[in-house]
């Protein structure tokens, strides 16, 4: 027990995203809107992890996701691991699954695509969830893993 | 099909095909009738189409119907920048229904959400024409008898062509069809309709060359192979004259074999073949403009 430090400091309330890997932190920050809420938040990145080699965790106070939002995170961080918190202990633990359908968030690869040429909400249909492979709703095409990219 | 927009050829089922082409088939009997009557069907072409568009104006025409409309964006107040956006709230103030064309892909989906009226997709990019689809389904049933059992060979640009693509995707909702496609090894049939068929339990071969495998065929289903498509020139003058049908190669092929082209042709079939009683584009033409008397009749449900 000495030798182990929390580096991240623990909170009362709200949720903890672990097994977040650490180049993925800012997507998860801007996918879930973490830059826009006034709450406690502290993140911690370029952890050791063994799965992950680098991790990165964040820590957020009173602060509860429904799943369907959540769940919007599982693009970019496949692995992560949600501990709720309720008076200093983990009340709950949860993982992460992708949605069936994605809306916003990313952006669709085909660049003749009418909703990268008009102010237009993407909407995916996921057809893949493992190796993520999303149509979608307006052109039809496939945006795959490798070439996805996050809005916002 | 009441106020329900045509977009991809996906959103309709196989018995609403088969509505369409019965539908299409009384049109065909008797083309002239007064069912659009008061009604107003605006024709949007961002991108210039000759025939598809004469084909919808015919049918509208035909039906006794008004159009307003614009056939190329020059004409329109894109060029002021407007967006589809508001092209779209507006013009569906002012019509029964809307025909578009449009160079992007997903514009008519799009176009579906925000419009007060219904959408029929006239050909968004590279994605979809489901009225083509509906006529070359239509074609095929007329010159048949059937849709099930058949034997189609797709020709030519099978990589970006949307109209093989498409036909492949409805004919696949019918019984015991064979594909075989020929096509040069830059062009194939994409691997995700590959992957359709495979798990539908269809068959299919895949040629390089035209051979006497055609005599097997119940329809040839040729598209253009386009020079552009080619990352080497080169490779486009060798394989150009490879997909070029010529009468004599029909020779033996069934006596009720028919050939099918979505047209425009350029040079990929020879004009010699155009006297051959199995050359059956200019009818397939022709019936386009019945199927689209089927279809906006449908969706506006005047029958």
């Amino acid at each position: 027990m000495k030798d182990k430090i929390l580096v991240v400091s623990a909170i009362k309330d709200g949720t903890v995203i672990d097994h977040i890997s650490a180049k993925s932190l800012f997507k998860v920050i801007s996918i879930l809107g973490l830059d826009k809420i006034d709450k406690t938040i502290t993140f911690g990145t370029n952890l050791e992890s063994k799965k992950l080699g680098r991790k990165a965790i964040i820590k957020l106070s009173d602060i509860f996701f429904k799943d369907k939002d959540i769940n919007k995170i599982a693009l970019v961080a496949p692995d992560a691991k949600l501990n709720i918190i309720k008076n200093y202990e983990v009340v709950e633990k949860k993982v992460v699954e992708v949605p069936d359908e994605i809306t916003g968030i990313v952006k669709c690869m085909n660049p003749k695509c009418i909703t990268n040429s008009e102010k237009i909400v993407t909407k995916f249909d996921v057809l893949s969830k493992k190796d993520v492979k999303l149509k979608c709703r307006y052109c039809e095409k496939i945006t795959d893993q490798e070439h996805m990219e996050i809005l916002r | 099909m009441k106020n329900r927009s045509l977009v991809s050829i996906n959103d309709y089922s196989k018995d609403e095909y088969l509505k369409i082409l019965d539908l299409a088939e009384e049109f065909e009997k008797k083309p002239v009738r007064e069912l659009l009557a008061g009604k107003i069907v605006a024709t949007l072409f961002f991108e210039p189409s000759t025939r598809t568009r004469i084909s919808f104006e015919s049918a509208v025409n035909r039906l006794g119907g008004r159009i307003v409309g614009f056939s190329d964006s020059n004409s329109s107040s894109v060029t002021k920048g407007e967006t589809l956006y508001d092209t779209i709230k507006i013009v569906s103030n002012y019509c029964d229904l809307i025909v578009m064309r449009h160079p992007l892909e997903g514009s008519a989906r799009f176009a579906s959400e925000i419009s007060q009226v219904p959408i029929i997709n006239a050909g968004d990019g590279a994605n979809q024409h489901p009225t083509q689809t509906l006529l070359d389904l239509y074609s095929i049933r007329k010159t048949q008898g059937r849709l099930d059992n058949i034997n189609i060979f797709m020709v030519g640009d099978l990589k970006y062509g949307r109209t093989v693509h498409s036909l492949l995707m409805a004919m696949s909702k019918f019984n015991k069809i064979t594909f075989n496609f020929i096509s040069p090894e830059e062009l194939k049939m994409p691997e995700e309709y590959k992957i359709v068929l495979d798990n539908l339990g269809l068959k299919y071969y895949e040629h390089k060359d035209f051979t006497d495998i055609v005599s097997e065929a119940d329809i040839i289903y040729m598209t253009r192979v386009q020079k552009e498509r080619f990352s080497d020139p080169i490779e486009y003058e060798k394989t150009k004259n490879a997909y070029i049908l010529k009468d004599h190669m029909l020779v033996n092929t069934k006596p009720g074999m028919k050939v099918l082209h979505p047209l425009p042709r350029v040079n990929e079939i020879d004009p010699c073949v155009d006297e051959n009683p199995k050359a059956y584009y200019f009818t397939q033409a022709l019936n386009g403009v019945y199927v689209r008397q089927a279809i906006i009749s449908s969706i506006l449900g005047l029958i």
